[in-house]
């Protein structure tokens, strides 16, 4: 008998480490324009090969190629630019407030704001969005949730519409289509499929659309959700954000070598899109494309958005300890500012001085923002809701032991 | 103190029937109500709770789900959360720990930690509790994982009528409930005694349940037997065992049924405990960190200096449910009355 070779454990690691450049040709990249685009109400089956290309429409000089280019009015454009703007704006003097200890965390979408923000403008009022912490896009790029109230949020102050129940960003507002969102990572994607069943049990027209990373991929509630998605043919949008890391987890660990995240929904009879989430108007493209699928009843679409997170994991991570410090720079896919802007600039609809003026403006609105929601306290000088709070909204109507407890308290 | 309801007319059902009656009028009243689990649509439940639900409602408002508690619970949330009330079903309480985070995390904490922007009511039946030769996995009682979570309703009945009315009541609510039928009751009042055929409910009073509307309020106990000697505090199967063993040992036991085991009606608790001065606490899930701790506690804390002996638990044992030795595990008449006995003399 022969001897058999000694087993090995494989352990997935990532190319680039401090000191040590990334070798992005892990990452498949599609020429922009070469994708096929086929009709919303094509077969799960039929988008095998979609889920492993990559739906590109901006090329490197900023014009719009092929199929997947949508038909989007200029002003919409210079709206989502401005939304992309604006989000970056915000989380850089919320970053600068946490360090001032106004807040006690904090987590950035630097990097990834075309994702958000360009799925939120191909979604209607009414639909639902199950989001994770780095939705922030998905309000921001709205004109009617005030950003001071999402400050008082972020500065749990006597003003927070979620009584300083919840750590800062994890926003709920219903009224704006955005689901309360649960530091337990991953639980949201198969309530988004019920929802989304309920919509359809009802009859009505509103679709779902969830989020996850691609660190939380690996937990079962996303299985579970596709599992339900694909029985039920529930009207929902699953959205995989593929930013690479997940605090210091390559995302390889989370299973994404060799493979796409894409694949898992084709594997389970998911409509399947892998799609440059950096590329302002294909996440617009395609996040329609998966609209229109949900609403004409073809049913669920999972769409992995390949980005990068370019800031720490929160306001509690330190990158450079586990990735090379210039990464994102070296990131094939760019910034979604830069590649919008020039777009807009290249078809002679904006320019670098209205961009800087808009910049202007924005940081402007921001700081107006943050003043006024500073006006209700925050966590620097303890001006946070009262204490007996906590006992109201565990159940709907307060019980008894709650009612003794609070007593007990002294408040 | 509540005292149980004197059915007037009623037809004779079993715990079963009450309980597909109990979703029947309430997926009848209410288009929102929505009931799925395994095997709970076309065939209409391992237990037939739900038998002829999707033939009368369709099967957009009575399905089956794929074997995933978590998904169930988590599909549940996001039709709470999008207005409807659904009714899920884990097959058996003993398959609802892959369900944990979805129940513990989310629905029972939505409310809060949104302000009440978002909810979840919804109702999560669980048949429980052993004596069908169900083994470990078809047979537990786990009541104080739901009772020690902030946000939930924890409910058990004990007879058919109660069933009915505290399902309704659930349905109604605007709390997750966590609603857990013990099993062994579903055919009739099952007194401990395994060796002796038990009665049907058609032969009980409790047995008797009007068809139409009504309701059990949910967070009141009954005293189901009263008396003067020594208060048991008991639910579910329990309750019947308690009142086997008082009359068999001659103790003048009251026995009060908790039928809401969270938040509990502390004030019949107390009132019985006080004019007793006894109290032992039965129930059949294992015994450390019970819900028998928590009873046991509360009655030390507000009845202390009327005690006049100790608090005695007759509980299963801190064993997983065994299948072949199962009523020597089971907490029968014959040890709930040594422990009443014990009360009494001491």
């Amino acid at each position: 008998m022969t001897p058999h070779t000694a087993l090995r454990l494989h352990v997935p690691e990532p190319t680039g480490r401090p000191g040590c450049k990334t070798d992005f040709s892990y990452l498949s990249v599609s020429p922009a324009g070469s994708v096929r685009r086929p009709p919303p109400d094509t077969a799960p089956a039929d988008t095998a090969d979609l889920a492993t290309s990559l739906v590109r429409v901006l090329d490197d000089d900023g014009k719009a190629q092929g199929p997947w280019a949508p038909a989007m009015h200029p002003e919409r454009m210079r709206r989502g630019l401005r939304a992309m703007m604006k989000t970056r704006i915000f989380d850089a003097r919320m970053l600068l407030a946490q360090r001032q200890k106004k807040l006690s965390f904090y987590m950035q979408c630097l990097g990834e704001e075309a994702i958000a923000v360009a799925h939120s403008m191909a979604l209607q009022d009414g639909d639902m969005c199950f989001p994770t912490y780095r939705q922030q896009g998905l309000l921001l790029a709205r004109d009617d949730v005030s950003m001071a109230e999402m400050i008082c949020q972020l500065m749990s102050n006597e003003a927070d519409p979620i009584k300083g129940r919840q750590l800062p960003v994890m926003y709920s507002y219903k009224r704006a289509g955005f689901f309360s969102i649960s530091g337990n990572l991953g639980t949201q994607v198969p309530q988004a499929v019920g929802w989304a069943m309920a919509s359809a049990i009802k009859g009505d027209t509103k679709i779902a659309s969830a989020w996850i990373g691609d660190g939380s991929t690996a937990e079962s509630d996303f299985h579970t959700a596709l599992t339900f998605a694909h029985v039920y043919r529930a009207p929902v949008i699953i959205n995989v954000v593929n930013n690479q890391w997940a605090i210091s987890t390559f995302q390889a660990i989370a299973g994404g070598e060799g493979t796409t995240f894409a694949q898992r929904g084709v594997g389970v009879g998911i409509a399947s899109l892998r799609v440059d989430g950096n590329d302002f108007l294909a996440v617009y493209a395609a996040s329609q494309w998966a609209a229109e699928r949900a609403r004409s009843n073809c049913g669920p679409t999972l769409i992995e958005w390949e980005t990068y997170r370019a800031g720490p994991h929160s306001t509690s991570d330190d990158p450079s300890k586990y990735r090379p410090a210039d990464d994102w720079q070296r990131f094939p896919l760019g910034d979604p500012i830069e590649r919008l802007k020039q777009h807009l600039i290249v078809i002679g609809e904006w320019s670098e001085a209205q961009h800087e003026a808009a910049h202007k403006e924005l940081e402007a609105e921001v700081m107006a923002a943050q003043k006024e929601a500073e006006r209700h306290g925050s966590l620097l000088d303890g001006r946070v809701p009262s204490a007996a709070t906590m006992f109201d909204d565990v159940y709907k109507d307060m019980p008894e032991h709650l009612r003794r407890q609070r007593q007990q308290m002294g408040v | 103190m509540a005292e149980h309801n004197q059915v007037q007319g009623g037809v004779p059902m079993t715990m079963i029937q009450a309980l597909r009656s109990g979703l029947d009028v309430m997926m009848g009243r209410d288009d929102n109500v929505i009931v799925y689990g395994e095997d709970v649509g076309y065939f209409g439940g391992v237990f037939r709770v739900t038998e002829g639900l999707q033939a009368k409602y369709g099967k957009t408002r009575c399905f089956d789900a794929p074997i995933n508690e978590s998904g169930i619970v988590a599909t549940a949330i996001g039709m709470a959360a999008y207005g409807l009330k659904p009714v899920v079903e884990i097959q058996f309480a003993d398959y609802f720990y892959p369900a944990t985070d979805q129940i513990v995390s989310e629905a029972a904490r939505l409310r809060h930690r949104s302000a009440g922007d978002f909810s979840a009511p919804m109702v999560i039946r669980m048949p429980c509790g052993g004596g069908i030769y169900g083994g470990q996995t078809h047979s537990q009682s786990p009541e104080a994982f739901f009772t020690h979570v902030c946000g939930l309703r924890t409910v058990m009945p004990s007879n058919p009528y109660d069933a009915k009315g505290l399902l309704i009541s659930s349905i109604e609510c605007e709390d997750p409930v966590i609603f857990l039928e013990p099993k062994r009751l579903y055919n009739g009042p099952f007194d401990g005694h395994h060796d002796k055929p038990v009665v049907p409910w058609s032969k009980h009073d409790m047995g008797r349940v009007p068809e139409g509307y009504y309701n059990v309020p949910l967070d009141k106990a009954v005293v189901f037997r009263p008396g003067k000697a020594v208060t048991v505090l008991a639910y579910g199967t329990m309750v019947w065992v308690a009142e086997a063993a008082a009359r068999e040992a001659g103790v003048d036991a009251e026995i009060i049924d908790l039928r809401s085991l969270w938040p509990l009606d502390l004030d019949t608790i107390l009132e019985s405990v006080k004019k007793t001065g006894r109290c032992v606490v039965v129930h059949e899930a294992t015994r450390t960190s019970g819900f028998g701790a928590e009873l046991t506690a509360l009655v030390q804390e507000h009845c202390f200096y009327h005690l006049e002996a100790p608090i005695e638990r007759v509980t299963g044992w801190d064993t997983p449910y065994p299948h072949a030795q199962e009523w020597a595990y089971f907490p029968g008449p014959a040890r709930v009355a040594e422990a009443l006995k014990r009360a009494v003399e001491a």
